[in-house]
């Protein structure tokens, strides 16, 4: 029997069950949709972390105080540490050969008031490194000069959205603020930018380190990011680095450096196993498809019985039709596989038109996987069916006796 | 073309063995009109389906045009039916999803006919049995007898050259039947090997060698004096000249012939 005369006999006895076709399509349709759209979630996850890592520039340490003696933890992001990481211990690690910026950062929060109006905004001390290491412009004015990486000057910098709060549309750049309970100047507004790894770049104001020493009246740094030369070794880095805090620290390196590589691929890690959990979690929708498709064409076979018989009777072999049953299966499989994408890429484009921020995308590999599981699951749970169908007694099956 | 030796055939059914044929010679020339009768339960559709490679003997051999079948394979046999032999049953087993057409094209496609010849050999045929305009329709838009001549087209397509026929007239009215079986006596007088399975003495009696069974055994193998005896009105041709040299028209439970149905008495 040809193939396109399968698929025609098969297209026909579609035509004749339409109810039972139709719901056999959407059973598959929906599994393999439900695989696409939750590991596109997944993926889009991923693709958000990376991206905003990328969009740090690469070859970036991040240097925490303090060291986690145990292993298995995260960074002490919020911890305390015995001796404080001082702009002196930053500038001392910026001479280090292969680094090529330093970004020392103290950050709390504090109240900007300009007239009447204020707002409690996040205040980062840092230095002119910062805007280069985290690709930082200015829509209006300059950044923060060289000179006041090492003194206390009574200027700022302000994200784009704290500005029209507090100057409305006109110009903030040589306007003064009162910045807690100091007045400064501002030199520059930031250029309008989104969200960078969860810190909101247009609401909040930047200020020279020293000034962020005083006005927190602290010597520790929060962190200090560090931006390595073109072709430099990682790990010999953080070996000097070390060195570095030893000698300045009584001999303990009590800091913890974080690359950014390392980051980026705990997280691509993470969120790819989780993709991958999802796919296999939506996948059990297909299984339950299979064993519809396995009820159904059993009592298809139970129906056809005498159709089966007499395609026996006119020549059919056993593995005829045996594959004529396990060929509709797969062809129903086929088309409910490409309804279920279609859809499934439908809704993902939507969902991307709604959040352009976010990537959601399926990952490459969830098509394929969908259709070849949701394949594997029809054929399998059509087995037996098939079988039963190849080895029905034709001269019993015509009389219309249930053997 | 037919060689039947000794052929032994047992069921179970509720738990008992049923002897559907025991011991059945039979041999059969090309171009035969053969009539199989018998009360329910004697054979007559075990036999049918053992001729017809549906059903294998227990025990005994059979050999269809020199070729011993029962040690093919099923992949071969399956084969042989298709292009050996043609089926026409009670109930016309007709799928009702396809056209006529379609229908009596289902042989070849399982044969793996190419479309193009495929709907030119079932065009023909359908014009043959007379219902070339009736091509596109579906099952439930033919009539009784219309139906029996799309399945008649059907098991022609192939060109077999034995036609089995279990009860053709059953499902159909007298004037119907006597349509159908004008249809396949035409047949079998253009040379296929017919063998019809029936109830009805009146057609039995048409056929050119008569077996009657019982208890799966042939009982009675006779040459009969064909068409003519029956029904005078019937204007199918002579058929009667095949068997001219018949014993006198020995009624359907006359017991002439052998009652073990050892060796067969066709008298050509």
């Amino acid at each position: 029997m040809r193939l396109t005369d399968q698929i025609h006999f098969n297209w026909q006895l579609f035509h004749g069950h339409r109810v039972r076709t139709v719901l056999m399509l959407v059973a598959v349709a929906i599994g393999v949709a439900s695989v696409i759209m939750l590991t596109s979630l997944g993926e889009g996850a991923r693709r958000y972390i990376d991206r905003e890592f990328s969009s740090l520039g690469n070859r970036l340490l991040i240097v925490f105080p303090g060291r986690k003696e145990t292993t298995g933890g995260g960074p002490p992001v919020y911890g305390t540490a015995p001796r404080d990481l001082t702009l002196e211990d930053a500038l001392a690690l910026g001479r280090v050969r292969d680094i090529r910026q330093i970004a020392p950062i103290i950050a709390g929060t504090a109240l900007v008031a300009r007239d009447s109006r204020d707002r409690e905004v996040i205040t980062i001390g840092t230095t002119r490194g910062f805007f280069e290491v985290r690709q930082l412009t200015v829509g209006a004015g300059a950044i923060l000069p060289a000179r006041a990486d090492f003194e206390a000057m009574a200027i700022c910098v302000l994200g784009a959205k704290l500005k029209n709060e507090l100057f409305g549309n006109r110009s903030a750049v040589g306007e003064w603020v009162r910045i807690g309970d100091r007045r400064m100047r501002v030199i520059g507004v930031l250029g309008e930018r989104g969200e960078s790894l969860g810190l909101d770049m247009r609401d909040l104001v930047i200020i020279p380190v020293r000034t962020a020493e005083q006005l927190f009246n602290t010597q520790g740094l929060f962190r200090l990011m560090l931006e390595l030369r073109e072709g430099a070794s990682e790990t010999e880095t953080q070996d000097h680095l070390r060195a570095v805090i030893r000698d300045r620290h009584e001999g303990e390196d009590d800091i913890t450096i974080v690359s950014q590589d390392s980051i980026i691929a705990a997280f691509n890690n993470i969120l790819t196993t989780l993709t991958l959990a999802i796919g296999a979690i939506a996948a059990i929708s297909l299984l339950v498809a299979g064993i519809l498709i396995m009820n159904i064409s059993l009592i298809s076979v139970t129906q056809r019985r005498q159709e089966i018989g007499l395609l026996k009777a006119l020549g059919a072999s056993g593995r005829q039709v045996r594959t004529l049953f396990l060929g509709e299966s797969l062809l129903l499989v086929s088309l409910g596989s490409l309804l279920g994408i279609a859809f499934a890429l439908l809704v993902v484009s939507l969902l991307a038109t709604i959040w352009p921020d976010f990537p959601l995308a399926p990952p490459l590999w969830a098509i394929p996987a969908a259709v070849i599981t949701a394949l594997l699951s029809g054929l399998f749970f059509s087995w037996l069916p098939a079988k039963r169908a190849a080895a029905l007694d034709p001269v019993l099956a015509m009389r219309g006796v249930v053997g | 073309m037919i060689e039947l030796q000794g052929v032994t055939k047992t069921y179970t059914m509720g738990g008992q063995p049923v002897r559907a044929l025991c011991q059945v010679d039979l041999s059969v020339a090309p171009g035969e009109y053969i009539s199989v009768m018998g009360p329910s339960g004697s054979g007559k559709s075990t036999l049918l389906n053992m001729l017809g490679l549906l059903d294998r003997p227990d025990s005994g051999s059979y050999r269809l045009n020199g070729l011993a079948t029962e040690t093919l394979k099923e992949e071969e046999r399956a084969r042989l039916r298709g292009e050996n032999i043609g089926f026409i049953f009670q109930s016309f087993q007709l799928i009702n999803r396809l056209t006529a057409l379609e229908n009596i094209e289902l042989p070849m496609m399982l044969a793996g006919v190419n479309p193009r010849e495929r709907r030119q050999t079932a065009t023909a045929v359908l014009a043959q049995v007379g219902l070339a305009e009736r091509a596109g329709h579906r099952p439930g838009q033919l009539s009784g007898g219309q139906l029996q001549r799309v399945a008649i087209a059907r098991a022609l397509v192939m060109k077999p050259r034995l036609l089995l026929a279990d009860e053709p007239t059953g499902n159909l009215d007298q004037a119907a039947g006597q349509d159908v079986i004008g249809v396949i006596e035409q047949l079998n007088r253009e040379g296929i090997t017919l063998l019809v399975v029936t109830h009805d003495i009146n057609i039995g009696r048409r056929a050119g060698r008569r077996l009657r069974m019982v208890d799966g055994v042939i009982v009675e193998d006779i040459a009969g004096d064909g068409v003519a005896g029956a029904t005078g009105e019937r204007s199918a041709s002579p058929v009667a000249d095949l068997s001219s040299s018949a014993q006198s028209d020995a009624g359907p439970n006359a017991n002439s012939g052998k009652a073990t149905g050892g060796e067969s008495g066709a008298p050509h």
